[in-house]
């Protein structure tokens, strides 16, 4: 179970239709890679996040797969083109079956 | 093979050119999330006019990318431990079940305090770092066990208190009941320890802005500790940086909290007055 999880994202209030946006999304989270040993040469279960999505009115803008080399605290920085306003859905899934979200309203004008 | 040659000459000039271009502190001016100004360089202190003209922040001595990490808190990894900071500031604990907030109210209240540290306390007849004071506090107010000197609770937590101090003057008193502890520190910064036999003053005051062999030297200011540091992943205390630099001119060093490193975090604090508090800052 990993604790201390959470997430974090930056998305600009308003936009442009058409604009293209930067988008900054961060999570804490201790990605134990699968591959330690603790003190006791015993082997340090794997505890990632596995994916990532991100989706604009249940259209989706990224799916990205995480692998046990990405190190603590994943930063994710993508851009992404606003059609019109909505909403953007942040998901992060945990290795333990965890699932965080959190969204952002972006607004037009 | 001639085109071999020829490409591996101009890589070298390139090479050459970008080191000669590091070897200058950065012009640039930091505003932290387009809100905060911080002064990264300024007219030097009264007791430093005899040695320098201007003292300057790390900060102009680190790249590009570094230095545009610190400029949003959103990319400053620092802040992940200011926020892990501010958790703890509102946790109670201890026999008293008080926290920090529950005396202190939010931590933007201490705004001001960072700046002014070390300072002398006449309750404790003594000159006292904020790490001393924030275990005073766990310890006599909060019935709580106290945090190791540099331990990862405590580096939050002074993180949390200097975060909250940014763009405000570093402005430590060097005089009055300070005075004799100054002038300790002092002394310490021009003593050269270790088989290298150097001081302090020989990198950070003689040298700074040359190369030391793949690393720019700065002045050695303390006004962005806590330090996150991209070579390690983690906030790293003033006096753990002391630490790592002794024994870097190979010295037995001193202990992260003895006397010998409080007064000389009040004397290498003093050669930053007029700095603006940066903590947590991100350096390599």
């Amino acid at each position: 179970m990993a604790t201390g999880v959470k997430p974090r994202v930056k998305v600009p209030k308003s936009a442009a239709a058409g604009e293209t946006i930067t988008i900054k999304t961060l999570i804490s989270h201790k990605m134990e890679s699968g591959q330690r040993k603790d003190s006791d040469g015993n082997l340090i279960p794997r505890s990632i996040i596995n994916r990532f999505t991100c989706d604009f009115n249940d259209q989706n803008v990224v799916d990205i797969e995480l692998d046990p080399a990405i190190s603590t605290n994943p930063y994710l920085e993508f851009d992404a083109t606003v059609p019109e306003a909505g909403t953007f859905k942040f998901t992060w899934y945990d290795d333990d079956g965890d699932i965080y979200e959190e969204s952002k309203e972006i607004a037009i004008g | 093979m001639n085109m071999l040659t020829r490409g591996l000459a101009t890589g070298v000039i390139a090479l050459f050119a970008a080191s000669g271009a590091m070897a200058e502190a950065a012009d640039d001016n930091l505003v932290i999330n387009g809100d905060i100004e911080i002064v990264t360089r300024t007219e030097a202190p009264a007791h430093l006019s005899d040695t320098m003209d201007e003292v300057m922040s790390g900060w102009l001595f680190r790249g590009e990318e570094t230095r545009a990490m610190e400029a949003d808190d959103f990319d400053n990894p620092g802040m992940i431990f200011v926020e892990q900071g501010e958790d703890t500031w509102n946790t109670a604990e201890g026999t008293e079940g008080k926290s920090c907030a529950d005396c202190h109210g939010a931590s933007s209240e201490m705004a001001g305090v960072r700046p002014v540290y070390p300072k002398y306390v006449e309750a404790a007849g003594e000159v006292r770092t904020l790490e001393t004071q924030v275990n005073d506090c766990r310890e006599n107010r909060m019935g709580a066990e106290k945090w190791g000197y540099t331990s990862g609770e405590m580096v939050n937590m002074i993180a949390l208190l200097s975060s909250v101090s940014r763009g405000l003057p570093v402005n430590v008193a060097i005089d009055g009941p300070a005075q004799s502890t100054w002038e300790k520190g002092k002394e310490i910064y021009y003593t050269r320890f270790g088989q290298l036999e150097l001081s302090c003053a020989n990198c950070h005051e003689d040298n700074y802005g040359n190369m030391i062999r793949a690393d720019h030297l700065s002045q050695g200011q303390i006004n962005g500790f806590p330090t996150y540091r991209l070579k390690n992943n983690k906030l790293n205390a003033v006096q753990s940086r002391f630490k790592g630099c002794v024994r870097d001119t190979r010295a037995e060093t001193f202990k992260p909290g003895s006397p010998e490193f409080v007064a000389l975090e009040l004397y290498v604090g003093s050669r930053g007055n007029g700095l603006s508090v940066e903590g947590p800052s991100v350096r390599n």
